[in-house]
């Protein structure tokens, strides 16, 4: 593990396995995510990449255009979890077969919606079989490939078209799911969340031990959408730092049971400077919807000191 | 030299798939087809074949895991029934479409509401149109049988088939079978040695489009094409099966049809209440016939229509409702091919079997005196029937 020789400069020069010229928007976190994880894979491994229906999908493997250097497959939204254990079992078998000579790596990726909601299941069961994969939720908090509807990791309050804000609610009425906790109860490996912080060097360790800690491992990563949060797309990273200063996104890992903290916030910062520079919490800003803002306040610190304690 | 046994049909197939030695199982346990994962895991953990099972938390993930399999490379099965096939469904499309050869063995029955665990092909039915082939079968023999050829017809053709028994009837029902030795059948099979596959060495390979509409037709075009060209590999393999065991399979069975003047054409066991009746039929010197179709998909729309027209009147068998209010899915496409020929027997339609309801051998003696009624009338009545139902105003 290369922690204390990270170079982003050197990583950076390694050969991109997602090829640019695919369909994401500008200032999407997806793209990010997908290139991060991947720069993690020594040079020489090969890699199967599966997907669940999303963004990224439809964006990134459009025929008979695939933007992945590796195999790649997608099957439908609900089921990355399953269609990569399937890919993996085969793996297994063929190299005890003397069919394969390759060390090849499974990484699944999809959005919050295949992950946190319709893909939960799937998910849940290729990690308790514990198969040698990682999945990947890049996590945006809406169904944004059908048009920003609110999905189970979307925030309390957040204006979604599926929980809009109207004259009797303030948007979503319900806090977001902790998946990074859900799946770290099924006792795997390693499991993780983080962002893109810095230099990535966060995401890249974690991706690191993520795709070499052999059996399950999953992360969760922070990935904005322009579009669904209304942020400018030059805002990307400002605003994954915002999320991590403020704790909204605390970047933490759980290694074979062992929670730790892997950046802690030199000053935590109140929330609104993370929800002040997206439009989906605009009226939380509006005269009488104080109380929201202090609700996310209270809300994040309550999970923030919760994880701390687990930590400890 | 044969093995000859006694067991049910799961057991029969099992057997042939430890004989064939998959590389991966994906599977989830289902009445009445849960038989045939657990006694394959017995095999596993005996050390008896190489493959990996995934134990998938849901049928849906276990076609996924097959398509995954399948896909990178390895022979894939797995097996299901019912609301499983049903919960299959979404990917079913995605196998054919992404022209992976997966075999499944499909125990049928009913699908819910209400729930029954009982015997009729509404499951298979429901999925006629996902692009997979349909293999149906009598007895367990013909069950053992059709799974050795499907995996390589499936391979040849690269379309995903299923191999479908009657719950209950011949899943669990044990009866007299011949084995084939496990070396013959290794030979037989061989194995998959797919072009293109995502462990590939010399090349990676993406799977999965999205397939926009300048496209997406001519992909489906292909899959309709290979199912066009299924049809001689179906026989070939047919052939070479019957070259291995004197066994010999077509597209159907015709059951003393040569001089019948009406005949039934069935999918499945009770082909066998039916050739009950026939030989009942013919000892009164009546002159009947039957057609068991073992192919549904493709559908051998001209061969079958050829051997319908050899009778003036056919009842075809549903054991499946489509609530189309124009019969069943058998009816509507075997009534549909006779529709270019001149010499057209009239083709009548009986719901039969729904949810296990028994059909006796009785009940065909009935069908068949219907048919002569037809014959006789020169007029098929209403052509959209039940039989077995109790409810008096349906009959």
């Amino acid at each position: 593990m290369a922690h204390n020789t990270y170079n982003l400069k050197k990583e950076v020069e390694k050969k991109e396995r997602l090829a640019g010229g695919h369909r994401l928007c500008a200032g999407c976190g997806a793209g990010v995510a997908v290139r991060g994880v991947l720069r993690a894979l020594e040079p020489e491994d090969k890699a199967v990449v599966a997907n669940a229906t999303s963004c990224l999908e439809v964006s990134t493997f459009m025929y008979p255009y695939t933007a992945y250097e590796d195999s790649y497959i997608h099957t439908a939204f609900e089921n990355a979890g399953a269609t990569i254990s399937g890919v993996e079992a085969a793996y297994k078998v063929l190299k005890k077969k003397g069919k394969i000579n390759d060390t090849f790596k499974f990484i699944a990726f999809g959005g919050d919606g295949g992950t946190y909601d319709i893909g939960l299941q799937s998910l849940s069961g290729a990690m308790e079989r514990n198969h040698d994969m990682v999945y990947v939720c890049y996590d945006n908090e809406a169904y944004m490939n059908t048009g920003i509807q609110r999905s189970s990791s979307t925030p309390r309050f957040a204006d979604a078209t599926t929980s809009p804000v109207g004259t009797v609610s303030p948007g979503k009425l319900q806090n977001k799911k902790n998946l990074t906790e859900i799946i770290a109860a099924h006792n795997i490996p390693y499991a993780a969340q983080t962002t893109f912080l810095g230099n990535f060097k966060d995401l890249h360790e974690k991706s690191k031990k993520a795709i070499y800690t052999k059996g399950a491992a999953f992360l969760n990563i922070l990935a904005p959408c322009p579009r669904g949060w209304r942020y400018e797309t030059e805002d990307l990273a400002e605003i994954c730092r915002l999320a991590v200063d403020t704790c909204v996104w605390p970047m933490y890992e759980i290694e074979n049971g062992k929670w730790k903290i892997t950046y802690e916030p030199k000053k935590k910062l109140p929330v609104e400077e993370f929800l002040i520079k997206q439009g989906r919490f605009k009226h939380m800003f509006e005269p009488g919807n104080q109380w929201m803002i202090e609700n996310t306040q209270q809300y994040v610190d309550d999970q923030w000191e919760k994880l701390q304690k687990r930590c400890k | 030299m044969t093995i000859r046994d006694r067991m049910s049909g799961n057991e029969a197939v099992a057997i042939a798939m430890k004989q064939m030695n998959p590389d991966v199982m994906g599977a989830f346990p289902i009445t009445p087809s849960t038989e045939i994962p657990q006694y394959f895991s017995q095999y596993i953990a005996d050390g008896l074949v190489d493959t990996e099972f995934v134990a998938v938390e849901s049928e849906h993930s276990a076609m996924s895991a097959c398509i995954g399999a399948a896909a990178a490379g390895a022979r894939a099965v797995t097996a299901t029934s019912s609301a499983g096939l049903a919960f299959m469904w979404e990917l079913l499309y995605v196998a054919a479409s992404s022209r992976l050869p997966i075999t499944m063995a499909v125990v049928n029955r009913a699908l819910s509401g209400p729930i029954n665990i009982n015997n009729d092909h509404s499951d298979s039915m429901g999925a006629r149109d996902s692009g997979w082939m349909q293999m149906y079968a009598e007895t367990n023999q013909e069950v053992y049988d059709n799974f050795i050829q499907a995996t390589l017809i499936s391979e040849a053709c690269r379309l995903p088939i299923m191999v479908c028994q009657d719950g209950f009837i011949t899943s669990h029902g044990v009866s007299n079978i011949d084995l084939i030795e496990d070396e013959k059948v290794k030979e037989f099979v061989g194995t998959y040695e797919p072009e293109n596959y995502l462990l590939k060495h010399e090349n990676p390979l993406a799977v999965g489009p999205y397939g926009t509409s300048p496209y997406y037709m001519e992909i489906k075009r292909q899959q309709a094409q290979a199912m066009k060209d299924s049809m001689p590999v179906i026989i070939d393999v047919a052939k070479r099966f019957e070259e291995m065991t004197g066994r010999s399979y077509g597209f159907f069975e015709e059951y003393l049809m040569d001089d019948a003047e009406v005949a039934l054409v069935i999918i499945g066991s009770s082909a066998g209440t039916g050739k009950e009746a026939v030989d009942r039929l013919r000892a009164e010197g009546k002159k009947v016939g039957l057609i068991k179709l073992r192919v549904f998909r493709p559908f051998p729309r001209i061969p079958l229509a050829e051997a319908m027209c050899k009778v003036k009147a056919v009842a075809i068998m549903d054991k499946a409702e489509s609530f189309s209010n124009s019969g069943g899915p058998l009816f509507n496409e075997a009534r549909n091919s006779l529709y270019d020929l001149p010499n057209k027997p009239y083709a009548v339609n009986y719901i039969y079997g729904l949810g296990g309801r028994d059909i006796t051998v009785e009940d065909f003696y009935d069908i068949y005196q219907d048919l002569f009624v037809i014959y006789d009338n020169d007029d098929p009545g209403d052509v959209y029937r039940y039989i077995g139902v109790r409810d008096s105003r349906f009959i």
